[in-house]
């Protein structure tokens, strides 16, 4: 159980945003390619910026505690996936935000 | 580099991305606020689950020492670049569509 750790806290993040998408209807998977676009190219930054932290022992992690599945770089694949679940959960946020403050300027209003 | 001055570095240019490069301006609204005051509390819990437990650690020399819930506060430096530049990217896309 105990290398499930770090995904317990992926579970977490995914438990307490999702439900937006159903409850306050805020169509964030239901625009997957914007999200991706959104996403991807600062994801790949921090990874970048990942993978040298990492590498100069900035951070790291106890193998006990992760999957232990490992994509370049030596980043573990929890790693892969927190730079785009968090940012699905930020979206979620921002979207269910507006949903409930409807006269609010975001910037992308039509 | 320590993980203090890329942290900074990071701040920095995702103002500087949000202001400039989108152009989306999302750090002036109400909106954007409101959204950090909503994740902020889920990050430092998330954060504190996996610093408290050591499933991830930091060097000491690349931090400055100071610990919020547990986690580096270099941490909250990283998780308002994320947001705020993910944030900025995905009004820009929703403006330009």
């Amino acid at each position: 159980m105990l290398k499930w750790s770090y995904m317990a806290m992926l579970a977490f993040t995914i438990l307490g945003s999702f439900w937006l998408e159903i409850v306050l209807q805020v169509r964030v998977l239901a625009r997957l390619k914007r999200v991706v676009m959104s996403i991807a190219p600062i994801a790949l930054l921090f990874i970048c910026w990942d993978a040298f932290a990492i590498s100069r022992g900035h951070w790291y992690f106890d193998s006990k505690k992760i999957l232990g599945i490992f994509g370049p770089f030596n980043i573990p694949l929890e790693e892969f996936l927190f730079f785009f679940i968090i940012p699905i959960a930020g979206i979620m946020t921002i979207e269910a935000v507006r949903k409930v403050k409807k006269h609010w300027v975001v910037g992308d209003e039509k | 580099m320590s993980y203090t001055q890329i942290a900074l570095l990071s701040f920095i240019l995702a103002i500087g991305f949000d202001l400039r490069i989108t152009k989306i301006q999302l750090i002036s609204r109400k909106v954007f606020w409101t959204s950090y005051a909503v994740v902020l509390p889920f990050q430092l819990v998330t954060n504190w689950w996996l610093t408290s437990r050591n499933i991830v650690m930091y060097k000491a020399d690349t931090i400055i020492g100071l610990r919020i819930a547990s986690a580096p506060v270099e941490d909250l430096f990283f998780g308002f670049s994320l947001l705020l530049s993910v944030l900025s990217l995905w009004v820009y896309f929703g403006k330009k569509n």
